[in-house]
């Protein structure tokens, strides 16, 4: 894991602090996601509360219309949340509940144009006062919008920012060198999903070049789908994020609980 | 006389129309988008690629298409000529081929044995499975379920034509969920995949690089209008905005000319039953600024920034934003862009249709409203010329269900036109 890591804001020290407490367990830090509002807005909270009882950190996603970056298991959960009214200002007033009752740290997966519909300072003011700690904007390059990390920073939240297996040394460094909170490694040319298989083939010699630049810790997502897929990746990297994988159970009434227990097990390194 | 690909100032080095366009997408794409901008930036002055594109668009598409001045049409609105620039007479039946054949020779050129495209009423979708044909590419077309039912035809050509039609049904079932599809598709296998986006949007360089594939309508106009009329600009151009490749197409040749000596362009939007009605796909006057595919643009989306699903009579128009680079036109005043309500476009259908014995597609219909409107109030020694950007075969099942619906009322535009009492019954 970096050596040097020098928070710029509260939420990064945050986060930071998060990912060293695992590395100082053996671990690589355990990040579930889960679509805000998802399965119903009652129920969100409950399935939320379960997840951070494992959780080193939670990745809450704001329902969105159009999410290009996802696969069917968390567009259609988005569906089901917009159709069930969670909004962005609900989601925030979600998570503002959650980290009443959780010291977890907890960041907010958003495309850009439900920042850009709120206005972005707007957004980021409701994220602080929400207890937000972090930003991962999976349809916002770092060069595309420099406002929006500068907006973050002032409010102490962290951005994460995504590479991929298609990323060539140049964008690598300017992502890395753009992440404030930790830079997320997608694992697979490809979208959000469980996949049949292991698609980790690439993992190894990405994160090898991201580290090079980055000044944050690596976690790795997308693929990722039970403790042995968490273990492969928990060689590799700093901390591991499952998705779609807790979309599907809580869908098929599984406990999330459970399944969480049984991937952050597979994060020993 | 080879072909010659048009150099324009914008947009900037960063892909931006002021502060619209851009690259809002997965970071996965962008190395593939950079890698596109390399092989477009070497490919648009390479005489080979020129020649080959030059041959194709004048012998298996047919132009230059004619400017044909609509002599009934004109009678009828009783003001200024109107002409026709007739893309419906290019192979496949609208302007879409331009674009197609040239990104199909692009794909080609950069080794990609792979085609996906993405579209709505399915003449993109047609184009694309007829270039790929054409040059021995594999090709999957995204096309949303509602389509495909408004569509029927279509669907039928592009699999006659070898390609693989993948229904989408999620979120509305139309445009902008089969864009979405394509797009995860191009995310998921970028390596040997080439997008064949059909309009100008998107993420940077796709605005441009099908603006200027599509250029050479307003290319044409020039030198003909030139021809019949003794001087290349014409008062006013008319055409009909969905994502707006057509419009950009006949407007960008002209946008860059200096104030005085610009013809007024007017661009068609989708009123659907009418901006107030919210039930629309007019980005312009109903829209606010937001990001899709891609792209910053003028979008329909409500105050969260989820996206409005768009409504129109024609499943050409139903996209929920418009090109970058029409939304710079809008905000500097360079083209004006105006409503145009589904009732509205099914008379201009019928109207073009008797008068002049072309059957226009419901896209194309909503520039002759305003065209008809605009030159009754011009003096007949000026020039209105209407983008007639596709023939209306694959609309005529749907306008058959529409006119057996409404009920016959007095005609009041032309002898025998149907007046639909309402549309939507």
């Amino acid at each position: 894991m970096t050596a040097t890591l020098t928070a710029t804001t509260p939420g990064a020290a945050r986060i930071h602090a998060a990912f060293a407490r695992a590395h100082a367990e053996g671990r690589a830090a355990f990040i579930p996601f889960m679509t805000a509002g998802y399965p119903t807005a009652q129920a969100f909270a409950g399935v939320a509360d379960e997840l951070l009882e494992h959780a080193d950190l939670l990745e809450v996603g704001i329902p969105y219309s159009d999410p290009l970056g996802d696969g069917p298991t968390i567009q259609r959960a988005s569906e089901q949340a917009l159709a069930g009214g969670t909004s962005t200002r609900g989601t925030l007033a979600l998570v503002k509940a959650l980290r009443a009752r959780h010291a977890t740290p907890i960041v907010i997966m958003t495309y850009v144009n439900p920042i850009y519909a709120v206005g972005p300072r707007e957004f980021m003011r409701l994220a602080q006062d929400a207890g937000v700690d972090g930003l991962i904007l999976p349809d916002l390059p770092p060069d595309q919008d420099l406002e929006i990390a500068d907006l973050a920073a002032e409010h102490g939240l962290a951005v994460t920012f995504l590479i991929a297996p298609t990323s060539t040394p140049a964008r690598v460094k300017l992502v890395a060198e753009a992440c404030t909170g930790f830079l997320y490694a997608v694992s697979v040319t490809g979208v959000t999903g469980a996949r049949e298989g292991s698609a980790l083939a690439e993992v190894p010699a990405m994160l090898a070049l991201a580290r090079e630049h980055a000044r944050v810790p690596v976690a790795v997502g997308f693929g990722v789908k039970d403790a042995d897929t968490a273990r492969q990746v928990a060689q590799v990297a700093d901390g591991v994020v499952v998705g779609s994988a807790f979309i599907n159970a809580a869908r098929q009434g599984q406990s999330v609980g459970a399944l969480a227990a049984t991937i952050r097990a597979g994060c020993q390194k | 006389m080879a072909l010659s690909l048009p150099t324009y100032p914008q947009p900037d080095e960063r892909g931006r129309y002021g502060r619209f366009g851009g690259r809002y997408v997965p970071e996965t794409l962008i190395p593939a988008l950079d890698e596109l901008q390399q092989a477009y930036h070497t490919a648009r002055t390479d005489p080979a690629f020129l020649n080959e594109l030059d041959r194709l668009l004048r012998d298996f598409v047919g132009r230059p298409s004619s400017l044909y001045l609509a002599e009934r049409l004109t009678e009828h609105a009783g003001g200024a000529k109107i002409y026709l620039k007739r893309e419906d007479q290019n192979y496949t039946g609208a302007h879409k081929i331009n674009n197609c054949l040239a990104q199909a020779l692009l794909a080609k050129r950069m080794g990609k044995q792979r085609v996906i495209a993405e579209t709505g009423a399915g003449q993109h979708g047609v184009a694309s499975a007829t270039a790929a044909a054409l040059l021995g590419l594999d090709c999957v077309v995204y096309m949303g379920a509602e389509d495909i039912r408004r569509q029927a035809l279509n669907v039928f050509r592009m699999k006659l034509l070898g390609a693989e039609v993948r229904e989408v049904t999620s979120g509305t079932s139309t445009l902008k969920d089969a864009t979405n599809e394509a797009i995860r598709d191009w995310v998921t296998n970028v390596r040997d995949t080439f997008y064949i986006l059909g309009s100008v949007v998107g993420p940077h360089p796709y605005p441009a690089m099908v603006r200027d594939f599509q250029s050479i309508i307003g290319e044409e106009v020039k030198v003909q209008h030139q021809a019949l009329e003794g001087r290349e600009v014409p008062d006013v151009i008319v055409a009909c905005v969905g994502g707006g490749s057509n419009a950009i197409g006949i407007f960008a040749p002209f946008a860059y000319l200096p104030e005085h000596e610009r013809p007024l362009m007017i661009g068609t939007e989708a009123a659907g039953e009418g901006v107030e009605s919210g039930r629309h796909a007019a980005s312009v006057a109903g829209g606010r600024i937001g990001v899709l595919h891609g792209a910053m643009m003028y979008l329909l989306n409500d105050d969260e920034g989820q996206i409005v699903p768009p409504h129109s009579i024609s499943a050409g128009l139903d996209y929920p934003g418009i090109g970058p680079e029409h939304c710079l036109y809008a905000e500097t005043g360079v083209a004006q862009y105006v409503p145009v309500t589904d009732a509205q476009a099914l008379d201009a259908l019928q109207l073009l249709t008797r008068l002049e014995g072309i059957i226009p597609a419901l896209e194309s219909a909503h520039a002759i409203h305003a065209a008809v409107e605009i030159a009754g109030r011009m003096p007949p020694e000026q020039t209105v010329v209407v983008n007639l950007s596709g023939r209306g075969d694959k609309d005529v099942a749907e306008v058959m269900r529409l006119l057996d619906l409404a009920q016959t009322a007095p005609a009041q535009d032309a002898p025998g036109v149907i007046r639909p009492q309402e549309v939507h019954a």
